[in-house]
């Protein structure tokens, strides 16, 4: 994996593709090469660590009325009991990961096509809210047809929810940063008013839609473990093949690493920032069905969660490759799975865990402070001219 | 001056400068002195080492080792204020100026009159720039924007600018580059006249001719190294161009004889709008003939870009017509003219030609990419495009370790290499070339220019537009001038000279009634 | 004659909107500046950053974090310094103590997207989305603890009364009392637009800002310190960025809770693109994106009359509430094609990339082959 500060030149630059490098002996064993590549994420996760412990020290006084040197041990004790402690920890956090992997790729595809979707929250909603309404109305059904068509459902709403943005970028140049970040606005609103509205279910005391019963997702390990994890599981592989394997993957990323070039070699830029819009959509639609359908069980009026902001740490920590994604999906999954039990045992609000995240991010993107801690010298690839997200910003639509 | 019995009309010195980069030595223990009252050329190719110099001199760049002596005193410069507070002014071979803003707020930028503490004295402003234009005998607008003038006119900006520094030192980078013979007659006045006053000029070049013409003494410079100082009077182009890269060089390419044949490339009646909407190419109509280069000379932005670019279908054509070997290829898009042999070399090869994130397999099959052998169905076959990709870069002498490395790791020569290498492959009927050599050394640009003539004689219709007059008198059989949008002359190459085009490219001539 | 508009069908309907608009403006115009002002002031913060030639989508999170530190300093002040007599628009130490370290905490916060985005050279874009992220977390978890032992709220800032010659004149009274019937905060940001605005285009600091957005070598080769302006820039920003989180928990309201800026920074944001990244502009973008707000208000206390109230009674306060998100999609979608962005934007600035430049074509310099 190639090193380099957080930029899209990195996100979107290649992994030495397997294939393509001809003096295969050349390359350093496959263990150094893994070491390699994790030590500055790695580095990053442990000084972002220590930052929170030195937080919870700093706030222990709030927390038990004194200043407490141990509580970070504590707590971070029961973080790791809560998510691989034990075979339902684990499954817990294979839990928890599903949707962030499957939000993460949302993100990192935008990334390879030099799009920032921080949309992935409002279509992660419009996807859940689909696959609620869908499952409900094929309550009649049986699971064998109620569950592909509800899970289908969200992903066509969230992919929808993401080609609005896309197209409002190729034919007005509206930024996607801004344009996704309202339509997430505009998503809880209209999850407010649907469930509150048309589809409130009429036993639930606080407004949400009826409780979903044949769409639900079936448990096949553990006592949560539901049969979306797989989900996640075959979308990062598919993803990475149409990425690193395909025309069209090589379009994206060619559209993303220099539009001008994509214009010129016959590709279409404004047809390819829909479409990858529209897959980041149905990949977070489908994480949204996913947690809806195999979590809660029906859509709440006031669905608290962060799943879509989480979904950019985990593709920046991921550098966008999907498999970077999955190891940074599971990372802060089994973060989310352990944190209620960091709440109970140490008192220690779950909040803690987005400080740790985006404290991770700050040491990825300041990567100099990690090098420099753990004396890592660069192996990165010198390239003359920066690119980074923020390029398009303002710009003119595509061409 | 001094009391140490310098030489007192040493201005500047420079002694010993060194600067390494990772990998290059850019400046080598170079010495430089530069006296008031004088022109000194400093002359080498693209990537000699000139600009490091300049910009150690303006505090850009700290050197490794050496010092700048100023009236004799040893002086650390740091930074661009200091150099200009000093009474140092650089024009820089790109315009480093401010396109939204006015002429005014351009030249006062960094030292402005204020009216009070805060706010800007926009009158007094005004004034005096008018009176520094006035003395040149330009007449100036102080609020007009700079976005909005010509190649010539910013020029001249960025020489009011220097001015208005109170320099003694001036160092002009590459102030001709783009400008017309008659333009650079005028800026060569006012060197002159400069010198006359007493300032120390550096004056940095490429162009033999023009160095022979201004300077009093001209140092050489090659790879980082002084390889030679000379007086005008003492020298010539063939010794100065020898001096330049190290070995004899053939001054100009030797393009043999033509064979131009049928009308490949056919233009009609051409109308294109740029980005704004604005007309920008009007009414165009040329013809690229089979073994031919046809050559549109003319000053950057007089429709040349927006051109090329509906030649290409990457900007649609408001009306006209566009044939290729009596093909009707009107509005077709970029894909299409390559599967029917349009090759095309950018002058910004970051831009159109090369993706820098991208290895170089990718980038030489970057217009190939989806068909086979490239590609069955949508699945990329790997192995095809690494084979492929190893024979051009064989071919054509990409210097590179493996055709796996990045773009952006490769040098300027090489990156250009690569495209050059894509787009001459397979079966070509029209290239279109513009400014193919820019910013290339002398032998990346021997190099291109042998491989464009043989195109030429194995029979495809070459356009070849550029700036960079030079380029278009050596290689074109045929030059159209391009002025304002329109094609207002097409002269025969082996009779016209550099006045001529130059002429027509300033002015338009009075040919422009006659062309239509 | 207007009642003749008001009753063709349908069309009418909008008619007697806007004539319900007209009649009702004077009264909801202060809900609406009260909602325009965190996000004009978020927006100058974002006007400083931009118009030197760095993104910021942080806002959003410079804005939240303000708002905590702003009402927890205010209220521990409080809690310290028993009640002493308020000041003028009742500002007492623990209000001003508490917007002193907001404007600080928010000014810390900008100093770290400076240097991640200045020095770091790190994508602006990731920078401002850390700063995001890390606010949400840290004023979450600060907030929980210290929700456990229910602080006391060091109240609010009061407004101003303007002199009643001024707000009962004809015709425009009312506006001039929606502009100066507030509280210290809304009184900074309308003076902050007016001086900022003439600073842009008539100052030193504003030319050279305008320059290093632009064009940062061409700055940078004038003798500008390029880097050293942006900081300056980038942290003074964070005092609006400040302003607009302590206007939430200290004038407009008395409380915190979490993530309550609910994409103001976003929403401001938008609002300096519309506006053309000038600070006038930014404004009055900031004012039709809220209107919506004022709207909804006027509906549900005064609704109009007839089929037109009718209709605005049926419609969902959901669609209210999402109405200032879609109006800044539909306006951003017609407007960035005329509206340019300054022109240095978001590519971070280096001094050795001209060097790196001149040394480009080396390599090959020796005679090739073929």
């Amino acid at each position: 994996m190639s090193e380099g500060p957080l930029t899209t030149e990195t996100l979107q630059r290649e992994h030495p593709p397997q294939a393509s490098v001809p003096e295969r002996r050349r390359r350093l064993p496959p263990l150094r090469r893994a070491l390699r590549i994790l030590l500055l994420p790695a580095g990053a996760i442990f000084l972002a660590l220590l930052v929170g412990a030195a937080i919870m020290i700093a706030s222990s006084p709030l927390v038990r009325g004194s200043v407490n040197p141990m509580l970070p041990l504590t707590a971070y004790g029961a973080l790791v009991a809560g998510s691989v402690g034990s075979f339902n920890a684990i499954v817990s956090t294979l839990v928890q990961a599903t949707p962030l992997v499957l939000a993460g790729l949302a993100v990192g595809v935008g990334f390879k096509a030099g799009l920032f979707n921080i949309g992935a929250q409002g279509q992660f909603l419009m996807g859940g809210l689909a696959a609620a309404a869908m499952g409900i109305a094929t309550a009649g059904l049986p699971p064998i047809a109620a569950i592909p068509i509800s899970v289908a459902a969200g992903m066509v709403a969230g992919m929808a929810y993401g080609f609005v943005p896309g197209f409002l970028k190729a034919y007005t140049g509206a930024h996607e940063v801004v344009t996704t970040i309202m339509l997430n606005y505009v998503a809880i609103q209209v999850v407010a008013y649907v469930a509150s509205g048309p589809l409130r279910g009429e036993t639930a005391t606080f407004a949400r839609t009826e409780t979903i019963t044949t769409a639900t997702l079936p448990v096949i390990a553990g006592r949560e473990g539901h049969i979306g994890i797989l989900f996640a599981a075959i979308a990062v592989p598919v993803i990475a093949w149409l990425l690193f394997r395909s025309t069209l993957g090589f379009e994206i990323r060619t559209v993303g690493a220099n539009p001008d070039a994509a214009r010129y070699a016959g590709m279409r830029p404004r047809v390819l920032i829909m479409l990858t819009m529209s897959v980041a959509g149905l990949l977070a639609g489908l994480a949204g069905a996913t947690e809806i359908l195999g979590q809660v069980g029906h859509m709440p009026a006031a669905y608290a969660t962060a799943v879509g902001f989480d979904a950019i740490a985990v593709a920046l920590l991921g550098r966008a490759h999907p498999v970077g994604i999955l190891f940074a999906g599971l990372l802060f999954g089994a973060m989310r799975a352990g944190a209620g039990l960091m709440q109970i045992q140490a008192g220690i609000p779950v909040q803690m865990v987005n400080v740790l995240q985006a404290v991770i991010l700050f040491f990825l993107a300041a990567e100099l402070i990690v090098r420099y801690v753990f004396r890592v010298r660069g192996a990165g690839v010198e390239v003359a001219e920066m690119q980074t997200i923020t390029r398009s910003y303002g710009e003119q639509a595509a061409k | 001056m001094t009391a140490d019995g310098r030489n007192p009309a040493a201005v500047l010195e420079m002694r010993g400068i060194t600067k390494r980069y990772p990998g290059v030595v850019a400046n080598d223990d170079i010495d430089l002195t530069v006296r008031s009252g004088e022109i000194h050329a400093l002359l080498g190719e693209n990537g000699a080492g000139k600009s490091t110099l300049m910009n150690i001199l303006y505090g850009l760049a700290a050197p490794d080792a050496g010092e700048i002596l100023l009236d004799g005193t040893p002086v650390d410069i740091d930074g661009p204020n200091d150099a200009i507070r000093r009474g140092i002014s650089m024009v820089h071979q790109h315009f480093m100026l401010v396109p939204s803003l006015s002429v005014a707020e351009n030249i006062l930028l960094g030292d402005e009159p204020m009216a009070n503490l805060v706010l800007l004295d926009r009158r007094a402003a005004a004034r005096r720039i008018r009176e520094l234009g006035a003395s040149f005998g330009w007449e100036v607008n102080p609020d007009s924007a700079v976005g909005s003038l010509s190649v010539g006119w910013q020029q001249r900006i960025e020489i009011l600018k220097a001015l208005y520094r109170k320099a003694r030192v001036l160092v002009l980078d590459e102030p001709t580059a783009s400008l017309t013979p008659q333009e650079t007659r005028e800026i060569f006045d006012v060197l002159r006249r400069l010198r006359s006053e007493g300032y120390a000029i550096i004056f940095i070049s490429h162009k033999l001719y023009e160095v022979l013409e201004v300077a009093d003494r001209i140092t050489v410079i090659r790879r980082g190294r002084v390889v030679g100082s000379r007086r005008p009077s003492e020298t010539d182009e063939d010794d100065l161009a020898e001096l330049m890269v190290g070995r004899e060089v053939q001054l100009t390419v030797d393009r043999g004889e033509s064979h131009p044949g049928e009308p490949m490339l056919t233009v009609t009646g051409l109308h294109v709008q740029d980005d704004r909407g604005r007309g920008v190419v009007h009414d165009v109509s040329l013809e690229v003939r089979v073994g031919e280069i046809f050559g549109i000379a003319g000053v950057a932005g007089n429709g040349q870009d927006e051109l090329v670019e509906a030649l290409l279908g990457l900007r649609s054509v408001s009306s006209g017509k566009v044939n290729l070997g009596g093909r009707a290829v009107t509005g077709a898009s970029p894909r299409r003219l390559h599967q029917l042999g349009v090759g095309f070399v950018p002058a910004d090869r970051h831009r159109y030609g090369i993706v820098l994130s991208f290895p170089l397999t990718d980038n030489l099959c970057l217009n190939d990419y989806y068909h086979a052998p490239f590609a069955r169905g949508m699945v990329r076959d790997d192995d095809a495009i690494r084979s492929y990709a190893d024979t051009l870069i064989t071919q054509y002498d990409v210097r590179t370790h493996s055709s796996a490395a990045f773009a952006g790791t490769l040098s300027g020569g090489n990156q250009q290499k690569v495209v050059v290498a894509r787009e001459f492959d397979g079966e070509l009927r029209l290239l279109v070339l513009d400014q193919p050599t820019r910013g290339l050394d002398v032998g990346s640009i021997e190099f291109i220019h042998r491989q464009v003539i043989a195109k030429r004689d194995s029979g495809v219709a070459i356009l070849l537009v550029s700036a960079e007059l030079d380029e278009v008198l050596e290689l074109s059989d045929r030059i159209g001038v391009m002025f304002r949008g329109r094609i207002v002359q097409v002269l025969d190459a082996r009779k016209t000279n550099r006045e001529e085009v130059g002429l027509l490219m300033a002015t338009g001539g009075r040919a422009t009634e006659a062309a239509s | 004659m207007i009642d003749l508009l008001y009753d063709i069908p349908v069309i009418g309907l909008v008619f007697q909107f806007v004539g319900y608009l007209i009649d009702v403006l004077p009264i909801i115009a202060p809900t609406i500046l009260a909602a325009a002002t965190p996000i004009a002031l978020g927006a100058l913060c974002g006007f400083m950053n931009e118009r030197s030639g760095v993104v910021n989508i942080g806002i959003e999170g410079m804005m939240l974090t303000a708002a905590f530190v702003a009402w927890w300093t205010a209220s521990l002040t409080a809690q310290l310094i028993p009640d002493g007599p308020a000041g003028p628009l009742g500002a007492s130490a623990a209000l001003l103590i508490g917007l002193a370290a907001a404007i600080g905490a928010a000014m810390l916060v900008s100093l770290a997207h400076a240097w991640l985005s200045v020095t770091v050279r790190a994508d602006q874009i990731i920078s401002g989305t850390i700063i995001n992220i890390f606010a949400v977390g840290i004023t979450g978890y600060l907030n929980l603890l210290i929700s456990r032992s229910a602080p006391p709220s060091a109240g609010q800032f009061t407004r101003l009364e303007p002199p009643a010659w001024l707000t009962e004149l004809p015709l425009i009274g009312w506006l001039f009392e929606a502009l100066f019937a507030q509280g210290p905060i809304g009184l900074t940001l309308i003076a902050a637009v007016i001086v900022l605005q003439v600073l842009l285009f008539r100052s030193r600091w504003g030319l050279r800002t305008r320059a290093i957005g632009e064009h940062p070598e061409a700055a940078e080769t004038v003798g500008i310190d390029v880097i050293r302006l942006r900081y300056r820039n980038i942290i003074l920003g964070g005092v609006f960025a400040g302003l607009a989180g302590a206007y939430l928990t200290i004038e407009f309201g008395n409380s915190f809770q979490g993530e309550m800026t609910n994409g103001r920074g976003f929403i401001a944001l938008a609002a300096l693109i519309f506006g053309r990244w000038t600070p006038l502009g930014a404004f009055g973008a900031a004012l039709l994106f809220t209107a919506s707000e004022g709207i909804q208000r006027a509906v549900r206390f005064g609704p109009p009359e007839g089929a037109l109230g009718d209709f605005l009674a049926s419609v969902p306060t959901q669609f209210y509430s999402a109405l200032p998100y879609l109006i800044t999609i539909i306006v951003l979608a017609g407007a960035v094609g005329r509206s340019r962005a300054p022109a240095a934007i978001g590519r971070p600035f280096s001094r050795e990339k001209r060097e790196r430049r001149a040394r480009q074509p080396r390599s090959s310099g020796a005679a090739p082959s073929l």
